[in-house]
């Protein structure tokens, strides 16, 4: 094989999506050379497809809001196991964030006054928890990710940042001091493969919502960067902490937002009835998604289920009139129409609780950087490597993330990170070289799969994957108890060894989907490993993870993070941090909506 | 911040022969007036004389007004012509299409159109004027 | 099917469907194959996608699968569309389903094409907010009408359904911006807060960048999320037009 061409850059990140863009802009703006590489066009990443809106307390449609009560309401809609530093960095340095985005060009949604629009979300409060709803979350209509995510990609092309469009990362290359020096690339086009080499290499690879059958994650949501962290590793963390939002398309899982509750439509069952003020009298269809998607389930096991099976709920929304409908959730009536087949107009949407989010992920701090835990429990950074985006734990979502978080993440930890590598370039990182045996170390499983010795034994990536995502469904969903983990655990290390022996059946060079196919199936069963392995582990209710066997909150002994380790299967606990820089910490009570 | 300035994709304008478009898109429009007019003034000249006689033709083209309009009409159809020609030859016969040829291919086009609407051009305006 | 409104679809498709690997093909053919539908309206992608489980050397670009990626925008039967919002009862009500790349652009294997030129297009209108002045504390204000103005233009997917369906951009791919391009051109120079409209105006007065536009409108019969290019076409020349007299 002749030399591996290699290429060189101050700041190398891998995903082009939110997050991955908002670091980038940080890093070309002040003239580093910054490379983004993407398996899509970044306009094609998965926070294209995010809804509802950004949530910060910029004021707008509240004068009072503060960002202390969005602090309050992210640590309570978490469970207690968010870390309260983040979180509190998170809310404060939001409408900065926020505002900057809007100069970048961002089209929101505007008032009367010709400010931001907000609307109200799921877990917003006044007054910590005591003024009744708030209207938080900043709003380009119910394409709010979509023009998020352009006009981030605009601003790099203002800014001359290098895009490896369509190239895949198939792995990190880590030098004998554990020091991440790059990453092997291929370039799906023709298949070339390159070492790229960078003194910062940041993983903004989002989520991994394809572990499952049923999500309305994109298929490119794959879990690229967690898999890569494993291998090389690194630790996870939460990974058992999946959320399922309440309102997925019936059937298709597309993602209807929960603006659309927040625009003031609801869920009914078989009977008409608005079931949610029995679970969450106060709050309703707006409580945390945890809560609602729960409602919901015990709704259909207790077969008041919509449709002959009896198998979803519906989201009513026409008492909102056709105007508000066109004006504020337009895209969601273009969806309801193709994927439902109903017009919202006149008739409600069919909807399921679906997997959405990862909130568990690579733990890093508030500048994302990548932690791993010295002999002694406490956190050191893992030195070149960063992440940020819902590949990162950090944490601000804990055990159940907010709607209207996660784009304020991204854009929020995205900069932080982008901005600490500024910093830490100014201060002048070293390269660190990597030696030709440790390339050899990252290109092992691209080796592997081209070898195409192991033979697939019948077995094709499609039906491998299914089994998979069946398994994941139906053991590890919204409900889960030990003695289904433990069969799920056992059925899904079954097809590791199948999962890794798969060989190409299509050698070819040029865009050959199947060798990316294989790649990103093999980095979903790692995502599924560590959160099967970690959700079984903990033995409490908390957050998006309810256990039919352990029903209660168990602060005594689970107000902790989760940890897991590819290496045997180890798992562990890292302490959630309680300590805000500038206040108090919310201690822990009953959280009720 | 940055780079402020418009980058955009200016063209090469050797071949526009220097116009810009609104140049070419109002002459398109301006020159269809004028042959409109022209048009509507013969039809309706050509109605009100049902028995026209040779005689009453040359009388017609006897006036300056007439021949000015004449020589205006000509001169729209002339330019009207070439632009829009013009813009046939640059869709069509391209490197794109065509290959390497395109651009002596073109230029040929170009010229023989040229000519012959110099060639329209002057045998029109002689016929006008003699 | 029928109760959820759909139409009832037949069982067997006929699917004729473009092939070209540069490795194995000296030139593209059409592969004629059958499906399987189970009489369900099934959209274009999740046929590709079972067809790509039985020969998993079929490529296409795909990701968001509900319409809002813009990455499988292709020739369906015959029409420029999203192969993820494109039911069969509309792509092939007799049954017979043609699928081609998008035409116009160079195909790089069976369903993807190099969309180097598209994205240069985009590139080209300088697709990005301008405005030098010090932004205040807080956003830049701009009222629900002027908000208005960037209704139906900064939805764009860039799938480019548009562009590879106007033959002005067949024929002058590098000079003509095309409607997706210009569409964005209009979306910054409609919005209130940039400031360089004249700058954005002097990049499209030549004769091609926007002038090739014959106003056959393929682009608005073409657009999955029914924008009208040529409508922001027809302003961006307006403004053109005020400032030339």
């Amino acid at each position: 094989m002749a030399q591996m061409r290699s290429m060189t850059f101050d700041a190398l990140i891998i995903g082009g999506g939110g997050a991955g863009l908002r670091t980038a802009l940080q890093l070309s703006g002040s003239g580093y050379r910054t490379a983004v590489v993407s398996k899509v066009f970044p306009t094609r990443s998965h926070t294209v497809s995010a809804q509802g809106g950004i949530t910060c307390a910029i004021g707008s449609a509240d004068a009072e809001d503060d960002w202390r009560w969005h602090m309050y309401d992210t640590v309570k809609g978490a469970d207690y196991i968010g870390d309260q530093a983040a979180i509190e960095y998170m809310c404060r340095t939001g409408p900065e964030v926020v505002f900057e985005l809007e100069h970048m060009g961002l089209p929101f949604s505007r008032t009367d006054e010709g400010r931001i629009y907000q609307r109200p979300f799921g877990g917003q409060s006044r007054e910590y928890g005591k003024g009744g709803q708030a209207a938080r979350t900043c709003a380009a209509a119910d394409r709010t990710g979509h023009a998020l995510l352009h006009t981030l990609y605009q601003n790099n092309l203002r800014h001359e940042t290098t895009f490896f469009n369509e190239w895949f990362a198939v792995d990190l290359v880590l030098n004998s001091a554990g020091t991440v020096t790059g990453v092997i690339a291929i370039n799906i086009e023709d298949g070339e493969t390159v070492l790229l080499q960078s003194r910062a290499t940041v993983l903004a690879t989002g989520g991994a919502g394809r572990i499952y059958a049923s999500t309305t994650n994109a298929h490119i949501n794959t879990g690229d960067g967690i898999a890569m962290a494993l291998r090389a590793g690194i630790m996870v963390q939460d990974m058992e902490m999946w959320q399922f939002h309440p309102t997925g398309i019936h059937g298709a899982g597309v993602l209807v937002t929960e603006g659309c509750r927040g625009e003031g439509g609801y869920l009914i069952n078989r009977d008409g009835e608005r079931f949610m003020e029995r679970y969450a009298p106060n709050a309703k269809d707006l409580a945390g998604r945890d809560v609602v998607a729960r409602s919901m389930v015990l709704e259909l096991q207790e077969e008041r289920g919509c449709g002959d099976e009896r198998d979803h709920l519906l989201l009513k929304l026409d008492h909102l009139g056709e105007e508000v409908l066109n004006s504020r959730l337009p895209g969601i009536c273009e969806l309801a129409r193709t994927f439902a087949h109903v017009d919202p107009v006149r008739e409600p949407i069919p909807v399921v609780p679906t997997c959405h989010y990862m909130m568990g992920g690579v733990p890093v701090n508030i500048d994302g950087q990548i932690l791993r835990q010295a002999d002694d429990g406490s956190d050191e950074v893992v030195a070149g490597l960063y992440a940020c985006g819902e590949s990162a734990c950090v944490s601000v979502h804990g055990a159940n993330r907010l709607g209207g978080n996660s784009l304020l993440d991204l854009v929020v930890f995205g900069r932080a990170t982008g901005q600490f590598i500024e910093s830490a370039l100014r201060d002048g990182i070293s390269l660190e070289s990597a030696s030709s045996d440790d390339v050899e170390r990252a290109m092992a499983r691209l080796r592997r799969l081209d070898s195409g010795s192991a033979g697939n034994n019948g077995d094709t990536p499609a039906a491998l994957r299914r089994a998979m995502q069946g398994i994941m469904q139906r053991c590890f969903g919204v409900f889960r108890s030990g003695e289904l983990m433990r069969t799920g655990r056992d059925e899904l290390q079954a097809l590791r060894p199948r999962i890794e022996a798969l060989s190409l059946s299509d050698q070819s060079s040029v865009f050959n989907t199947e060798r990316f196919e294989v790649l990103e199936l093999q980095n979903l069963y790692e995502v599924a490993e560590a959160t099967a392995f970690t959700a079984e582990l903990r033995t409490e209710s908390r957050g998006a993870h309810a256990r039919e066997d352990y029903q209660e909150r168990d602060d005594e002994n689970w107000l902790c993070h989760s940890l897991y380790w590819r290496d045997g299967n180890r798992c562990g606990r890292r302490a959630v941090n309680f300590s805000p820089a500038g206040m108090d910490a919310f201690q822990p009570t009953v959280r009720s909506y | 911040m940055g780079n402020g300035a418009v980058r955009a994709a200016r063209v090469a304008s050797a071949s526009s022969f220097g116009r810009t478009g609104v140049q070419d898109w109002l002459v398109q429009r301006l020159s269809a007036v004028v042959l409109l007019a022209y048009t509507l003034f013969l039809v309706i000249f050509f109605l009100r004389h049902p028995q026209l006689s040779y005689m009453e033709w040359r009388e017609l083209f006897a006036t300056s007004a007439m021949r000015l309009f004449s020589v205006l009409a000509l001169l729209a159809l002339a330019s009207h012509a070439w632009i829009g020609l013009w813009a046939v030859t640059t869709d069509y016969l391209t490197t794109r299409l065509l290959g390497s040829r395109a651009t002596l291919l073109r230029l040929l086009a170009q010229c023989a159109v040229l000519l012959l609407i110099f060639g329209y051009l002057g045998v029109g305006t002689l016929a006008i004027f003699r | 099917m029928g109760k959820d409104g759909s139409n009832v679809v037949s069982n067997k498709l006929q699917i004729s469907i473009y092939r070209y690997r540069p490795e194995h093909d000296e030139a593209p053919w059409m592969q004629d194959l059958e499906y399987e539908t189970g009489g369900r309206d099934l959209m274009v992608l999740d046929v590709l996608e079972g067809l790509r489980e039985q020969d998993p050397s079929l490529s296409y670009r795909r990701s968001c699968r509900e319409g809002v990626c813009g990455s499988d925008g292709m020739n369906i039967s015959g029409r420029n569309n999203l192969a993820c919002i494109t039911p069969l009862s509309q792509a092939a009500p007799d049954g017979r389903l043609v699928l081609r790349p998008l035409p116009g652009l160079p195909v790089v294997r069976d369903l993807v094409v190099d969309m180097t030129m598209f994205y240069r297009q985009y590139e080209s209108i300088a697709p990005y907010l301008i405005n030098d002045s010090p932004p205040p504390a807080i956003e830049r204000l701009q009222s629900p009408e002027q908000r208005a103005q960037l209704d139906g233009l900064y939805e764009c997917i860039l799938c480019a359904c548009c562009s590879t369906s106007c033959p002005s951009f067949w024929w002058n791919p590098e000079r003509f911006v095309g409607p997706a391009g210009l569409l964005q051109a209009w979306r910054f120079l409609a919005d209130s807060r940039d400031t360089a409209d004249e700058e954005r105006l002097a990049g499209l007065e030549d004769a091609f960048s926007l002038f090739r536009c014959h106003g056959i409108q393929n682009c608005v019969a073409s657009c999955p999320k029914k924008l009208n290019p040529t409508r922001a076409i027809g302003e961006i020349r307006n403004q053109l037009i005020k400032r030339a007299v």
